[in-house]
Formats: C-alpha cells, structure tokens, sequence
C-alpha cells in the first residue's frame, strides 16, 4: 500500500473509532451495517474492480456465510470457528462456480453469477430443515470476545471494526504482492497478460473466491448482528445494490468500498425525508452519477488531475508552435 | 540436442480459412541470434503464420519446434513459459500500471510458483533488472507514469520493453514501427540491434517498413499468397527477380 492509502487507512480507522461514542443505538446499529457492508463490498472490489469480472451473486454468499454462521452456532459450535468456515465455505463454492462459469466473460458471467444467485436464494427458501425457510433462523447470539460479552451494539462495533481493518490490510498486502499486478493486468487487458505468462484463468478464479470469503466474513458478522436472518436480505437485487456501491464508490479504487458501502446504507437514511420518493432520488442521482463520474466518487482527483496535465500540454504544444511561428 | 539447432523451427504449417488457404505448408527455420523478417503483401498470410506460431490459432496441419522441442497446438501462455515473448501489431500495455509496474508484471510470473508469488516483494525482485531496460530503451523520466498517459512512442518503446524483461529465446515482434515517425523507428532499430548483439536475442519480425526490416534482418523470407516466394540475406532479396515483380517493385 501507498504512504498516502496508509494515512487515509489510519485516519478513516480513527473516524469509524470514535464517531460511534457519540451516537445512539440505531446510529450505531448504522455504522456496524456500514462496516459489514464495506467488508463485502471489498470482496467484491477484488472481483470486479481489480480483476475486471462482472459478478451478479455477491449476495448469495453473503447469504451462505449468515446461515453457515447462524446454523453452526445454533449447533452449538462457537462463532469463531463458524465466521472462518463460512469464509472458507465461499472461498470454495466460488471456486466450484468460478471453475465453469469464468469460462465465459462480462454480460454472460453477470448472468450466470446472477442464476447462481437465484438458486442459492430459493435453496434459503426452501430447504426448510435446514435454513428455516421463509421463518429463517432467530436468537442468533452474540459472540464473546475472550470471556468478554459482545451483546451490545458497541462493542459487537469495536469487534466489527477491528475485522475490517485487518481485512483492508490483508487485501492491501494481496494488492501490493505480485498478485494485485497480475490481477490488473487481466482487467485492463487478458490477452497481452496471457502472451506474457500470467495464468488469467488461475488469477480469475482465485480473485473470484477471495472475493467470495470477503463476503462469507460479512454474512457471518451480519448474522450475529442483526440475531434473525431469512432469506430476503440474500436475494438477486441485493447482488445489483452490491454492485452498484462497487460502482459508486470506484471500482478499483482501494477506499471505494467505504464509499460504495456509506451510499448503500447511510445515504438510505440522509434520504429518509423523501419519504416515498426516496428510490427516486436515489436512482436519479445513481444515473447523474454514470453519466458524469462513471469510474466513481473516488476517480474525482484522478480527473482533476488529468484535466491539470491536460490543459498543461496543450499550453506546451501552443506555445511550442508559437515559437517555430516566431523563429520562421 | 545438436550444437547448431534452431531456435525456431517451422515444419509444413498449414491454415485454410473456409475456402482461403491463408497460409499453404510453409517451413523454414530461424536461428540462435538471428534477426529473420517476414516481408510480404496484405492478405499473403504473415498474420495467420504468427498467430499459428504464437498459440492464438490452431493450424490445420504442420509442426512448430522451439528449440528442438515441439510445441505446436500450446497455448500463448504455455509457450510464454517455454520462453516465447511477442508484442502485437497495435499497442498493448497495461495503461492504468506504471511503466515500471509493465515491466515488473512482463517477468514476475517467472519466478517461483503462483502460491509462493503471493508472499513475494512487490517487485519480485525485478525491479533493478526493469530500470536497466528502462534506462536502455530512454523511458526512465517517465517511469513512475502511468503507461496509458504517455505519447504513443513513449508507450511503443514500453511495449517492446516488456517482451525483454522475461528473457525470452525468441521474440516475436508484430510490426514495431506501425504509427511511428521515422526517428523512432531508427531509434527501435538501433535497440534491438543491441539487444540482439548483447544478449543474442532471437527475432522474428514483421514489418511493412522495408528500409527497417532490410537493415536490421540477417535473413528475411517473403511470403505471397500462402506460400514462401524466398528466403536470404537482405541483398539477396533486393536483387531476387522473383520477390521484385511480386512485391517490391522495381
């Protein structure tokens, strides 16, 4: 990571750390949901910003890290040993489903995540001995944190927050390692990547179910959170509203998914006076959005400066012809 | 393995489109250190031959050896890790990367395995090895730049720069002086005629520049219709009556 993404780490970090001391349960309710978000959205960053591949079933497993969570701890089994086998359970699956579907590309793979999404979805709905089915799972616990109890919202934030941070460091340090160049590479263009040996199939698959644990972590942390999960916060638009915040926020960018995160669940909340033109607003400010910032809220100082350096060559070039003009 | 064999070896290579036989059992060899042309009209089949050579097509029938091992029918990965570096006819660098990052990213899948790249230094190592090449090819005042935000010669000279760093035994340069003013093209001349002589890099070039291809080339084949109408020191193909009436013109 750059000097100036670790400042922006540490001072967002400070931000999230002491903002929720002065707000109430629901504001800080918020902010966990925000957290929760960001870590899911991150995966999906990996996925779609830095390796280029279009995916439409983010929420699904989300969905299978809430209910593998949710199912092994009412089995009795601790939430520290459920959250990573939940990661670990995305991390597989989205091989499994990488393996054929990443052998077709952009809209194609789109539908195909987003028909992975729909069935994973009617599973949670019908599979009633095992996910409850549309009653879902409740009484999810809290967990405890070494003897400490983590059942108010505070400290089950503390907790979040501590888990998002060493997951942006971890991302970060994957980023920074040879990896993040060969997943560039492939997004920004796969076939001179191949000609120079980078394994664009083994790098998208691997992105892909990285991407996936990133948001098995968050279903698990969701599930503890909210105490009640069923399957309407896992269906296919959930997946779209994910990928809308990797779009708002800046696909690619490393901070995008605080943003993305902030636009799906407080910007919801800043938009509560609309009442009932609140998806209105929102959509029409999404459409403002691509229309003059398509790489995101975050691509802002990239444009500036290319408009600087811009405007810089083209004073260079004028005043280069008229020199020749004068010198002729 | 003999002492003298070839780096590439190109036996009765065969490619019909439909009814269009692009490239009609050609066979020819290039050896160690030798810079070989391909000249010929459009549509003669230099193309098709390249991208046979390169993995990007199946041939119909025919055998490509590299370095007495055949690889025909592998992938443009696999035959990248069996030491074939290409560039293409139209410019591709990684625009959002730096000019050092391109460079850095055209070796580091060379070292150690896919697993054991994830714990590896940013640059792999190869950063030392990148800013000598970037020194080489006069890139260094742009080199912490994004590639995609340099002029088209700069991202030229990039894009050639890439095909080095791995240390390929053969590299397959796709027309390197297309859409570049005549100071650049002698400049590119001028690098791989080093490169060549300091490393014994091995070329095969494609280029409609004859000027370029004539003073660089040790060998040049001439290719029309599918099939190879000669090959020879540049000399020799100047003065080939046959390659005059058919493409070069009097």
């Amino acid at each position: 990571m750059k000097r100036f993404h670790v400042s922006l780490l540490v001072i967002t970090a400070i931000f999230m750390a002491v903002t929720p001391t002065f707000l109430k349960n629901y504001g800080i309710h918020l902010f966990t949901t925000w957290l929760i978000y960001m870590i899911a959205i991150m995966g999906l960053n990996l996925t779609v910003g830095y390796a280029g591949q279009k995916s439409l079933g983010h929420a699904a497993f989300f969905g299978i890290g809430a209910y593998t969570v949710a199912i092994l701890m009412k089995a009795g089994i601790s939430f520290w040993i459920g959250l990573p086998i939940g990661a670990l359970l995305c991390f597989v699956i989205g091989l499994g489903l990488g393996f054929p579907a990443l052998r077709v590309q952009t809209i194609y793979l789109a539908f195909a995540t987003l028909g992975f999404n729909a069935a994973v979805w009617l599973v949670m709905r019908n599979e009633e001995w095992l996910t409850g089915g549309t009653y879902g799972i409740n009484n999810i616990m809290r967990p405890e944190f070494f003897g400490m109890s983590l059942d108010r919202n505070l400290p089950y934030y503390y907790m979040v927050l501590v888990i998002t941070v060493v997951l942006a460091l971890l991302l970060g340090g994957l980023l920074r390692s040879p990896w993040g160049k060969a997943f560039k590479a492939l997004r920004d263009n796969p076939i001179r990547a191949e000609s120079l040996g980078v394994d664009t199939r083994s790098y998208t698959l691997l992105a892909f179910a990285i991407g996936s644990g990133f948001a098995g972590i968050a279903g698990g942390l969701f599930a503890a959170q909210v105490g009640f999960i069923d399957p309407a916060p896992f269906a296919v638009h959930y997946s779209i509203m994910m990928y809308l915040m990797v779009v708002v926020g800046g696909p690619g960018y490393f901070f995008g998914p605080v943003i993305g995160a902030a636009v799906g669940v407080i910007l919801p909340e800043w938009l509560r006076f609309a009442q009932a033109w609140y998806l209105t607003v929102f959509g029409f400010a999404v459409v403002a959005l691509m229309i003059w910032l398509p790489d995101g809220l975050l691509s802002i100082p990239d444009r500036i400066r290319a408009r600087r350096q811009s405007k810089a060559a083209s004073a260079a070039r004028a005043a280069s012809a008229k020199r020749i003009g004068e010198a002729s | 393995m003999s002492v003298n064999q070839a780096t590439l070896a190109v036996h009765n290579l065969a490619k019909s489109y439909g009814a269009i036989q692009a490239v009609k059992g050609v066979s020819f060899e290039v050896q160690p250190g030798e810079i070989f042309g391909v000249i010929g009209p459009n549509g003669s089949g230099k193309t098709t031959l390249f991208n046979a050579m390169l993995g990007q097509i199946q041939p119909d029938r025919g055998q490509i050896e590299l370095r007495g091992q055949d690889v025909s029918g592998l992938s443009a990965l696999a035959l990248n890790h069996r030491g074939v570096g290409r560039t293409f006819q139209t410019l591709q660098v990684f625009g959002k990367m730096t000019v050092r990052e391109n460079l850095i990213v055209a070796a580091q899948e060379h070292k150690g395995t896919l697993f054991s790249r994830i714990f590896a230094p940013s640059d792999s190592g190869l950063g030392d090895k990148a800013d000598a090449l970037i020194q080489k090819f006069h890139i260094a005042h742009v080199a912490d730049k994004p590639a995609g935000e340099l002029s088209y010669g700069q991202q030229k000279l990039v894009d050639i720069a890439m095909a080095f760093m791995s240390d390929p035994a053969l590299i397959l340069l796709d027309e390197p002086c297309a859409g570049v003013n005549p100071k650049l093209v002698r400049d590119i001349g001028d690098l791989l005629r080093d490169l060549n002589k300091e490393r014994g890099s091995t070329f095969v070039v494609i280029e409609h520049n004859m000027d370029f291809i004539m003073s660089l080339c040790h060998r040049v084949m001439v290719m029309v219709e599918g099939e190879i109408l000669a090959i020879g020191t540049p000399d020799e193909i100047r003065n080939n009556k046959q390659v005059l009436d058919a493409y070069l013109g009097s």
